[in-house]
């Protein structure tokens, strides 16, 4: 799985491409893991434009992700879902916590720029 | 379950698969499923739905089933297509679950630390139109599903 990071001020903006399942939410998990804790940012923006495919490991990932860095005063929110990741979402109550954008520069603006 | 010569009946299609409990089957199993149903000429919605009830039941094998240690065992997933209706069965013969009731509730999970949010059997319930779950403790689970697909359009 290609995972990319980038970085606006505290916020780290992570697009993984592909299918994302119990399998490749192991790596998954674990890079975000690492690179929340180098880059120190605060609130983590999930971006969807290259996701083919999420099943509920999906949905584990971002609720662990969210019940840490909102403890921490961080926030979670995801960009760019699609049809069927907007139904999960739903259906998982995922989109009652994490707010979602259509692009990043709306979730930045959210984010109040910090 | 159909046994090695099931009685087919004219306009039906079945397959069955035998794969190791592992991770990385996942993704063949979902795939597999998705390339049988190609003549139904399935919506990619209804792609997408399959998918992800076939992914839940597969993961819930080799995650709960075989508790992660499934790689001497085996996962059996079973395709029925009887006119424009889809029966999949997945089968473990793993550690079975004692609760089954407990299990299906939405966020119920028995492995928190996995963070996989005990959303498994909510999917599998919408996404298909029947779900069946069946378990002798110690002796496996099989999930049964059904949906019946559009005309296509």
């Amino acid at each position: 799985m290609e995972i990319i990071f980038t970085q606006a001020n505290k916020n780290l903006i992570v697009k993984p491409s592909g299918e994302i399942d119990h399998h490749s939410s192991v790596e998954l998990r674990r890079e975000i893991d690492r690179n929340l804790t180098r880059s120190k940012a605060k609130n983590l923006i999930f971006d969807f434009s290259a996701v083919e495919f999420m099943d509920s490991s999906g949905i584990g990932i971002m609720i662990g992700r969210y019940r840490e860095l909102t403890q921490r005063g961080g926030k979670v929110y995801a960009i760019n879902i699609n049809g069927s990741i907007k139904r999960i979402f739903g259906i998982s109550g995922l989109s009652r916590i994490i707010p979602c954008y259509g692009s990043l520069d709306e979730a930045l603006a959210s984010a109040g720029g910090e | 379950m159909d046994g090695e010569h099931s009685n087919i009946v004219d306009n039906a299609n079945e397959m069955r698969l035998y794969f190791s409990a592992i991770s990385e089957n996942e993704a063949f199993a979902r795939t597999a499923v998705a390339a049988f149903i190609t003549k139904l000429n399935p919506t990619v919605q209804e792609i997408t739905e399959i998918k992800t009830a076939v992914s839940e039941a597969v993961t819930n094998a080799i995650v709960h089933g075989y508790e992660g240690r499934g790689h001497d065992k085996r996962v059996q997933l079973y395709c029925r297509i009887t006119g424009r209706e889809l029966y999949i069965e997945v089968t473990d013969e793993g550690i079975g679950i004692p609760d089954i009731k407990l299990a299906m509730e939405p966020t119920y999970t028995s492995k928190p630390e996995q963070e996989r949010g005990g959303m498994g059997f909510a999917f599998m319930d919408a996404f298909m139109d029947e779900l069946n779950v069946t378990s002798v403790p110690g002796g496996g689970v099989t999930v049964a599903m059904t949906k019946t697909l559009g005309d296509g359009s």
